[in-house]
């Protein structure tokens, strides 16, 4: 059997999708027995995935710089890419921030919040830059399978992979397809 | 960056978000300073401004993935104050039950999936097995007790709340739907079974410190002051005033949560999104304080179920208070005992099943603030209204957040110890990332954000130039 190596990456977004992920409970035993391994995620200690890595996943929609790159690095790096979750699809609640300016949304927290001891808003070279709009992930690069919802549900993203991994086109349909 | 070198750990992996490490060295090679930089802000409390408050719990449910719970019950409890209504006494069973079952999934996704790794298969193992596909294939009966586990806690969550991630049914004034007699009835029959599973996990972690002592001592232990909730010097969750011991255990406050804002403040680093909370009377470092399972367990005089309570007397005489940051890993497992005994608790309470889960309510007042302990710490919501319940402004302290001082502490201690700034070992820096690890980070919560990516090790010469790279794949 020939294994699938399976990369998992989080933008903006609340790592709920990843929750779903694992929420697989024992199917994701049965993932791995179907040959399924992990590459670089959140819950390994890969930290890029190597060139050719089969399957790239990623949830969160772009909101920084350092984002951009790492779907950017995602894409160079995986066959496919499947983006899971509305955030990852369509932006989701990231974007509710797009009707401020990024100056205004910093400035709350950082300027203005009741608790603030010093103000000033952080802006090290160390850390990302905050992009004026936040965007779905195919904004920035190709997308080959889309898994919506908030998140996706377990089976969904069971059948997905599942499908990938024995060489078929996946297809959502009935209640697997939802956006709830 | 003159005369100086810089060595970056990026990202951090096997916690819940963005973050990375830099070490600065000085000319000499020696560490001059670690810091832990969370990457991601979100901006959620500007974004929130102008939904109405029943909408909340709702939005800010995405804040986090892992404890959505948490960040509903803060924001629910806030809506209730706002409408100033009592919820009735089942409602808030139901809410508890359901944060007891988010405790139990989020400690136990934390221990079984993401620490267990380091302690079972090696600090210095094939960082490619080193994680729970590694433990599923070495020790599949332990890697299949955690996950039977956790998918214990996300059912308490589904039944009572509607759905495993973000749930729907807790809403301002209470709950929107009773327990069903049947799930009660799925969820006691399991408990038992998970009570030995969580035995097993307590027995190994007490096993495992007991056996690398030395190792635990010198593994990032140092002293803070501690807060977290209490009722009446029990341990608590949902309710109960908040409670500050200094670093020998002395009590420093004990106030009412809605008070917060007069006891705490947050301090604003250049290098990190996280801001750092601390106790205002004591300033900026001195006042910083740690939270989470081993804060609550400092606190709590007592953990009143048979088992738990038994254990805790065996913990307390560690020490009081504990500071090895290693025995956050040992409170959580004690804490998922004493959550699951108090799940059978709640369910046999005979007012479980009834339908009065709801009140009505109006806005009544202007201000709104729900507190509750969140699986990582205290938690803070704090919403102002309009008279139409419109939210003016929100203010949130987030449960890693609140260990964000510790955390870089953390780091830094352990750079100084293990590693080597001119022979820079793969296991080192994963003792470093073990370190912040041990807090259990939630970084989506914390920055109202979250993310993920390599560990790279950049060596910079006194002229900032690049002179190595290291990076694993
Ligand atoms: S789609 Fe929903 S669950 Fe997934 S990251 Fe976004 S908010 Fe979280």
């Amino acid at each position: 059997m020939k294994k699938k190596t399976v990369a998992t990456i989080w933008c903006e977004g609340c790592s709920g999708c990843h929750m779903s992920f694992l929420d697989m409970d024992e199917k994701l035993l049965d993932l791995i027995k179907k040959g399924m391994t992990f590459s670089a995620s959140p819950l390994t200690d890969l930290k890029i995935p190597p060139h050719g890595t089969d399957i790239g996943i990623i949830e969160g929609s772009v909101a920084t710089d350092t984002q951009e790159e790492e779907v950017k690095m995602m894409r160079e790096r995986c066959k496919i890419i499947v983006a899971i979750g509305n955030c990852a699809v369509f932006g989701g609640i990231p974007t509710m921030r797009n009707k401020y300016k990024v100056s205004e949304i910093l400035s709350r927290a950082y300027e203005n919040a009741e608790t603030n001891y010093n103000s000033h808003i952080p802006s090290a070279e160390d850390i990302s830059k905050l992009l004026e709009k936040v965007k779905p992930v195919d904004k920035v690069i190709k997308v080959d399978y889309y898994i919506p919802g908030c998140p996706p549900k377990p089976e969904a993203i069971y059948e997905t992979l599942l499908k990938i991994i024995e060489g078929e086109k996946p297809e959502l349909k009935g209640k697997l397809l939802s956006y709830d | 960056m003159t005369n100086q070198e810089k060595i970056t750990i990026y990202p951090v992996t096997r916690i819940e978000g963005h973050a990375k490490i830099t070490i600065h060295l000085d000319e000499k090679k020696k560490i001059s300073k670690v810091l832990f930089h969370v990457d991601q802000f979100r901006g959620f409390e500007k974004f929130i401004e102008g939904r109405y408050f029943e909408e909340a719990p709702i939005i800010t449910a995405k804040i986090c993935g892992i404890c959505p719970v948490s960040h509903i019950l803060g924001a629910v409890k806030a809506g209730d104050m706002i409408m100033n209504v009592q919820i009735p006494y089942t409602a808030k069973l139901l809410r508890m039950l359901a944060h007891l079952g988010q405790i139990i999934q989020s400690h136990c996704l934390h221990f079984f999936y993401l620490a267990s790794p380091d302690l079972l298969l090696g600090w210095n193992a094939d960082p490619a097995i080193r994680n729970v596909a590694g433990l599923v294939e070495k020790y599949p009966d332990f890697a299949m007790k955690g996950i039977k586990l956790r998918k214990f806690g996300q059912t308490i969550i589904e039944y009572v709340g509607g759905a495993r991630i973000n749930p729907k049914n807790f809403i301002p004034g209470g709950i929107a739907a009773p327990l069903d007699p049947k799930h009660r009835d799925i969820i006691i029959f399991q408990i038992d079974e998970m009570i030995s599973y969580c035995l097993e996990g307590l027995e190994f972690i007490k096993h495992y410190i007991e056996k690398n002592k030395l190792f635990v001592e010198r593994y990032a232990n140092f002293k803070t002051n501690f807060l977290g909730l209490v009722n009446d010097g029990n341990w608590e969750v949902y309710d109960g005033k908040i409670k500050v011991i200094d670093q020998n255990g002395n009590l420093l406050y004990h106030f009412d949560s809605v008070d917060y804002n007069s006891y705490i403040a947050e301090y604003i680093e250049d290098w990190s999104y996280l801001k750092f909370p601390f106790l205002k009377k004591l300033g900026y470092p001195e006042g910083v304080y740690r939270v989470g399972p081993l804060a609550r367990l400092n606190v709590s005089d007592r953990l009143p179920t048979p088992l738990a309570e038994r254990e805790f007397m065996i913990f307390k005489q560690i020490g009081n208070p504990i500071h090895e940051s290693f025995y956050y890993h040992y409170a959580r497992m004690i804490e998922v005992l004493h959550s699951l005994e108090r799940v059978r608790e709640i369910l046999l309470d005979p007012e479980i099943l009834s339908k009065d889960v709801f009140v009505k309510g109006r806005v009544e007042n202007e201000q709104g603030i729900g507190i509750i302990e969140a699986p990582r710490g205290t938690l803070i919501h704090h919403y102002w209204v309009d008279e139409k319940g419109k939210i003016t402004k929100c203010n949130m302290i987030v449960a890693s957040g609140n260990n964000n001082w510790a955390m870089s502490k953390a780091a830094e201690l352990i750079a100084r110890e293990f590693l080597d700034p001119e022979d820079i070992k793969e296991e080192q820096l994963n003792l470093i990332e073990g370190g912040i690890r041990c807090y259990d980070p939630c970084l989506s919560c914390s920055t109202h954000a979250i993310g993920q990516m390599p560990i790279r090790i950049e060596v910079y010469d006194h002229k900032s130039q690049l002179l190595n790279v290291f990076q694993r794949e």
